[in-house]
């Protein structure tokens, strides 16, 4: 089967700093792909690259078989970035409804998004006066729009509580099960374990790209955590 | 570019505003306020109607910039615009759903700000009022249009308001207003030429004087269609799919 993600010594640079440092990855369709790694490592660049808004110094993304960013891939891939980007002055159905008509998904699908993130009860409330978690269950709600068969999703399960957050990795493994293929990121490291793969990120180069297991084999440890500091102290050492 | 897409997007700014009561209210009825103020200020019919026409077509202009660089903004800043330009939304889809939206709460302020010079405050035109309507429209989407592409340089909402004074003020000092256009020094009027918001007044003016549609109207709402068309033009380029 084709890769739903290929990207192939991406270099980037943002503000005359080069942050990515010609990164290789491929991601497989139907797949939870993990982006992990800690804070200011590069996964949001890698993001952007993927849906097309970042400008790339070299290398080349290909994403469902184009060129990232192209006309034909607007329809097929949904992207919620890491702070929530859904209108405050709006209230989640409008937001809802807005979004779906400009995928050209309809309003019974926008009531179902919402449903499906668990803002039912919300839905009628100005996403202003929502909680921070509520605000990205909104925002993530309306990348779900429109079936996309790839789900770029940034940080999308910051400052939910344990309950939603199990609840939201149950959804990414039936949307997966289903056949979309999911690239979502996280510094938590214990949600690696729900990923089928992993990408860790580290200061812009990919420090290890496996399944959660074989990673835990290869740190000689159970613990997630753990296993990323040993990951990374090997890394260290063969640089 | 949709005409689903551009109705969808006009649809959401009003819902927008509509849900700012306070907003509305002001858009709809300082205007009026204003032209209830001017007339106690001149109390001389004659003078009242040559103020008071200009004014009629100056205050869109102001109010739609300043909140269409505001709206804009926000649009950059919360990461909807970018979202926005990974969906199969055109740039234009964008651009002509704010001018829709913003139109049509102009001609709302319009009609109830020219409502209230004629038939409240007595004020004399010779031409028809729905030209003065039109007019007024005109100017509140050149007002957005200039709106939205100074937006991209504003980095904060702060910055956004400033560029109101920058903007819009050297087009009301030389607009005609304060002194006639031909009493102007050479160079200042060759400014004067070059802004658009002359020609809005001026339309303002012959509609006041002359009975029939002159020459002259038409080619000035030319200019300001034609300013409109450049400034969405320019707004156009700063809507960028890929940023660094
Ligand atoms: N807009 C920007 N301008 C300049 N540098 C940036 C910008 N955004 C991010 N960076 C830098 O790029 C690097 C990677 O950041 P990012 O991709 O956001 O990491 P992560 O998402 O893993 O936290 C960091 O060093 C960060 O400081
Ligand atoms: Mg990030």
């Amino acid at each position: 089967m084709e890769a739903a993600v290929e990207v192939a010594d991406l270099v980037v640079s943002r503000g005359g700093k080069e942050v990515l440092h010609g990164l290789s990855a491929t991601v497989s369709q139907s797949s939870v792909t993990g982006l992990l790694g800690p804070s200011g490592g590069g996964k949001t660049t890698l993001m952007r690259c993927l849906v097309g808004v970042q400008i790339v110094t070299g290398g080349s993304v290909r994403v469902l078989g184009e060129p990232a960013g192209s006309v034909a891939l607007r329809k097929r891939v949904g992207y919620v970035t890491q702070s929530p980007s859904v209108y405050a002055d709006l209230t989640v159905r409008e937001n809802a409804r807005y979004f779906s008509s400009v995928l050209g998904a309809g309003d019974t699908t926008a009531d179902q998004v919402i449903v499906d993130v668990g803002l039912k009860e919300q839905s009628a409330q100005l996403v202003s006066t929502l909680s921070g978690g509520q605000r990205a269950r909104a925002s993530l709600a309306c990348a779900l729009l429109g079936e996309p068969e790839l789900l770029i999703l940034d940080e999308p399960t910051v400052g939910l509580d344990p309950v939603l957050r199990e609840e939201l990795w149950e959804m990414f493994a039936a949307l997966a099960a289903a056949g979309t293929t999911i690239v979502v990121s996280s510094h938590v490291m214990d949600e690696a374990g729900r990923c089928d793969r992993i990408l860790l990120l580290r200061e812009g180069n990919l420090v290890a790209d496996d399944t959660p297991d074989a990673l835990r084999r290869a740190a000689g440890t159970e613990d997630l955590d753990q296993m990323f500091l040993t990951l990374i102290r090997q890394r260290a050492e063969v640089a | 570019m949709s005409p689903t897409i551009t109705w969808a997007t006009a649809k959401r700014v009003l819902t927008q505003l509509s849900h700012d009561h306070r907003t509305v209210a002001m858009l709809v009825l300082v205007p009026s306020l204003l032209m209830v103020l001017l007339r106690f200020v001149f109390d001389e019919d004659e003078i009242f109607d040559r103020i008071a026409l200009p004014l009629l077509g100056v205050f869109p202009l102001i109010i739609m910039f300043l909140v269409t660089s505001v709206a804009m903004l926000r649009e950059r800043t919360s990461g909807t615009l970018e979202r926005l330009l990974t969906t199969p939304l055109h740039k234009l889809d964008l651009l002509l759903g704010y001018g829709i939206a913003f139109a049509l709460a102009a001609a709302l302020q319009a009609g109830v700000a020219t409502a209230t010079a004629y038939l409240l405050l007595g004020m004399n035109t010779r031409g028809a009022w729905g030209w003065v309507v039109g007019v007024a429209v005109s100017n509140a989407v050149l007002g957005m249009a200039l709106g939205l592409f100074v937006s991209a340089f504003a980095r904060s909402e702060f910055q956004a308001v400033q560029f109101m004074p920058l903007i819009v003020l050297p087009q009301l000092l030389t607009c005609g207003l304060l002194i006639a256009r031909d009493q102007m020094a050479g160079w200042l009027g060759a400014i004067s030429n070059a802004l658009p918001m002359s020609y809005a007044v001026e339309a303002l003016q012959e509609i006041g004087e002359q009975a029939e549609v002159t020459g002259t109207l038409v080619r000035d709402l030319t200019v300001v269609l034609g300013a409109t068309v450049i400034a969405l033009a320019l707004g156009a380029l700063t809507l960028r799919r890929r940023s660094g």
